[in-house]
């Protein structure tokens, strides 16, 4: 019985072998990182495999740190970010901006508040306002939804509205842009931020500053809150890649991008 | 109020069936809730089809394939090893000190949370030893999350062969291995058997430590080097992201049902074996 | 005989390897995690609940009262029914129901945690907010999921607890004239009472180990919960939010929370060693 189990594992084994041995040459482009990058570089990917059809490109997700991470370590060709390196990660690293999202601060649809000015949403998300009466809305508590700490799009948030003071330490923590929509969109009191090309219309974006959240103004430069979406890749990307980042930035390419409400890179 | 003996009863007999009412009421709710919406999802199509759009269209073919080659490996792995350490544990090791330990050791590794197995594979299979995300960088640390149960569970099979057995066996003039393979073994299949199909669900249903150790492609994988995406993480990213839930429902019901498949088939396999053994 | 003596070793060589391999692991974690506890003191590490990993501060004690409110809500849940449920199944259960409740089980016990964590967002979360306040995401919502997950460990462990009881107690109770229930709550779980200490304590240790489900629907909130119905992150959650862009010092303090956990698990381990080893001595007096 003992024979014939080890002559099982054994088959087996033989089995899977030539999956293993797979040539390297066509290993595809391996991309990691933002959430928020994650659906227009799936989108950009498919287009380039719809192309070239010998070509694959991979995409993960992770968060913008863990693509920064998986860059530096080697797992990952092309690191994908939702905000501006830092400065000790671009000293190694180099950004390559591809488009330009808005980020937006969204509210209940049922929220009276239309528009805040940023000073305000500060306050909110650092937990000294308790109720959106203070803010002249209903009676209802905030509730302040925030991303991961490795969240690009926390970073961008951070960057552009908290500055130096520091998120509520009772905020609620989603790892992801659905989950702080789906969220936002069931709880009267809630408030979040997320990437402007995602929103819908099952929540409300605010006017921040009083400037409308939309694509035309984020391109004007009057919408205040933005960030790059960036392949970060490190000295010289293989060629694979850098044939991907090429048509990324192509005007094809650019053209998918902007289809799906995102700037141009500029 | 002291009520007498029988009027109690009933009350808590009562009581205890609204709790095993309540039990498999929750159970029906939830399959229904998924399979209801998701079954109908589950065409051939959706079976073999590549998915498009991150999954927003498309079908789930390179996912099972993912799943396949993940779990699929870790438990080819973790399932002869798993059963020869325990093997090696109660037959060819005399019971002492460091077996006591080695037990302990296992038991308490067995409990560890998986994320913690997830923590330590991806540092050391994707980064240190270089695998990246990849299947195989995901079912070598799955199989270590569960080679403690397997060798718990198998353990505990062997060491509940009746020692009467053995010696029957030594009377018959068989050498020790002879007597491990051709009677422990076949008498600890049952317990053996249900270490490892409970090693299958506990790996076709982990997500974290799958997503940072074969990363999430979408893509086929085409060998065990590439990074691929199972079920259950497909099921995840999907309803988390509000990608698509139609096709959430849908990889859901396909998943729920490959474990019914699987406990059931397992069940079947088992009673097989005892039959015949007559 | 010569065969004999390749099977024992190469036997040796897989079992070791394995073993090695096991205690590869843990030594792994406790070498990555231990120096930033000292680092940081296990003081400060383990009582402060100022968790800001970018400024270097590593204080988890948010996430462990987090993670022992969430275990304890969860094991009332698990423990009532899970126990009720064996009890059923045991003693006062015909032929016919048995076959639906044992599988029923089961198969509960066979769901992913990422469908609970799902049923729990899309199902419980709302309920909680819209009837009993606060964001939903919450200690409650957090305890019922996980509570109907380890219900089918706590109720197998107990069946098998219950049905190593001997016969004879059963009989010699109802032939004194007891009733079934009087039987089973002075006699029967009384004699299984050790075996069922072991479920409970194995149905903690997997609340504790919970990871998706929980990040679901807990809220992730990097405070000390104050009612039930606040938001909350466990050990586990923390580590799987941070696992994936963790680095440096960050990283080590993600493996010291593992060496916490691990220690959590080791002591609920030898605690269920130590009382079904006095079972053992009893059933042999």
């Amino acid at each position: 019985m003992a024979g014939r189990f080890a002559a099982g594992a054994a088959l087996a084994a033989l089995a899977l072998l030539p999956l293993g041995c797979k040539g390297r040459s066509q290993r595809p482009v391996s991309l990691v990182g933002s959430t928020s990058v994650q659906p227009f570089a799936e989108l950009l990917a498919e287009e380039y495999h719809r192309r070239h059809g010998e070509r694959e490109v991979d995409v993960q997700g992770g968060g913008s740190t863990a693509g920064i991470q998986a860059l530096s370590s080697g797992i990952a060709d092309i690191g994908t970010c939702s905000r501006d390196l830092k400065k000790q990660e671009a000293a190694a690293l180099r950004p390559i901006e591809i488009a330009r999202d808005g980020l937006a601060v969204i509210v209940h649809l049922g929220n009276p508040i239309d528009g805040l000015t940023r000073e305000r949403v500060r306050r909110l998300f650092s937990g000294q306002v308790a109720n959106w009466k203070e803010l002249g809305g209903s009676d209802v508590p905030v509730r302040a939804i925030v991303r991961e700490e490795g969240s690009g799009t926390r970073e961008a948030f951070v960057h552009g509205v908290m500055g130096k003071v520091r998120i509520w330490r009772r905020a609620l923590v989603q790892e992801s842009n659905g989950s702080v929509k789906e969220l936002v969109r069931g709880d009267p009191g809630a408030v979040g931020y997320m990437s402007l090309g995602l929103v819908g219309h099952e929540v409300k974006a605010l006017r921040i500053d009083g400037v409308a959240p939309t694509s035309a103004e984020v391109t004007a430069g009057r919408y205040p809150l933005s960030r790059p979406f960036l392949f970060v890749v490190k000295g010289t990307p293989p060629p694979a890649a850098q044939a991907f980042i090429d048509f990324a930035l192509s005007p094809d390419g650019q053209k998918l991008l902007a289809g799906e409400g995102l700037v141009g890179a500029q | 109020m002291r009520l007498a003996p029988a009027h109690t009863q009933r009350l808590v007999v009562a009581g205890l069936w609204v709790l095993a009412a309540a039990t498999v009421g929750v159970l029906m709710f939830i399959a229904a809730f998924i399979l209801l919406r998701g079954l109908p999802q589950v065409t051939w199509q959706f079976l073999t089809d590549e998915p498009h759009r991150m999954g927003r269209a498309g079908g789930i073919f390179p996912i099972i394939v993912g799943t396949l080659l993940v779990t699929g490996l870790a438990v080819l792995v973790a399932a002869p090893v798993g059963v020869i350490t325990a093997i090696y544990l109660t037959e060819y090791t005399r019971e002492g000190r460091l077996t006591a330990i080695i037990r302990f050791g296992a038991d308490c590794l067995a409990g560890i949370p998986s994320i913690i197995f997830g923590l330590f594979g991806f540092v050391f299979f994707v980064i240190t030893l270089g695998m990246g995300l990849s299947a195989l960088s995901g079912a070598l640390t799955l199989s270590l999350m569960v080679l403690p149960t397997i060798i718990r569970t198998s353990e505990e099979a062997i060491r509940a062969v009746p020692a009467s057995y053995r010696e029957v066996s030594y009377g018959l003039g068989s050498t020790r291995w002879q007597m491990v393979t051709r009677v422990v073994l076949r008498s600890a299949m049952p317990g053996i058997g249900t270490g490892v199909v409970l090693a299958i669900g506990r790996s076709i249903s982990e997500t974290a430590a799958v997503m940072l150790t074969a990363g999430s492609a979408l893509r086929l994988p085409r060998s065990l080097l590439d990074s691929s995406r199972t079920l259950a993480l497909h099921f995840y990213t999907l309803s988390r992201e509000g990608i698509s839930m139609s096709n959430a429902y849908g990889t859901a019901a396909v998943l729920i049902v490959a474990i019914l498949g699987i406990n059931v088939t397992a069940y079947w396999l088992m009673r097989r074996f005892i039959g015949k053994m007559g | 005989m010569k065969q004999d003596r390749i099977i024992h070793a190469a036997l040796t060589v897989v079992a070791l390897s394995a073993i090695g391999g096991l205690a590869l692991i843990t030594a792994f974690i406790f070498k990555e995690g231990l120096p930033l506890i000292v680092k940081v003191g296990a003081g400060k590490f383990l009582l402060s609940s100022d968790w800001y990993p970018t400024e270097g501060k590593f204080g988890i004690f948010a996430m462990i009262v987090g993670s022992l409110a969430v275990t304890a809500g969860a094991m009332v849940i698990g423990a009532v029914f899970g126990l009720g449920c064996a009890i059923v199944l045991t003693q006062f259960c015909p032929r016919r129901a048995a076959g639906l409740l044992k599988p029923a089980i089961e198969l509960l016990a066979g769901i992913p945690s990422v469908v609970y964590g799902f049923m729990g967002v899309v199902v419980l979360v709302p309920l909680i907010r819209e009837h009993l306040g606060g964001p939903g995401l919450s200690v409650l919502a957090s305890s019922i999921v996980l509570g109907i997950m380890v219900l089918p460990t706590v109720t197998s462990i107990s069946v098998d607890a219950l049905q190593a009881v001997p016969r004879s107690y059963w009989e010699g109770s109802i032939a004194l004239g007891a009733t079934r229930w009087q039987t089973t709550h002075r006699v029967m779980l009384r004699a299984a009472r050790s075996g069922i200490v072991a479920a409970f304590i194995l149905g903690m240790g997997r609340a504790v180990g919970e990871t998706m489900a929980v990040i679901m629907v807990a809220g992730n909130m990097l405070d000390v919960p104050t009612s039930p119905l606040d938001a909350v992150r466990t050990l586990t959650s923390n580590i799987a939010l941070e696992m994936g862009y963790a680095a440096g010092e960050h990283r080590q303090a993600l493996f010291a929370t593992g060496v916490v956990l691990f220690v959590i698990i080791m002591v609920l381990n030898a605690v269920a060693l130590h009382v079904s080893r006095r079972r053992g001595e009893r059933a042999a007096a």
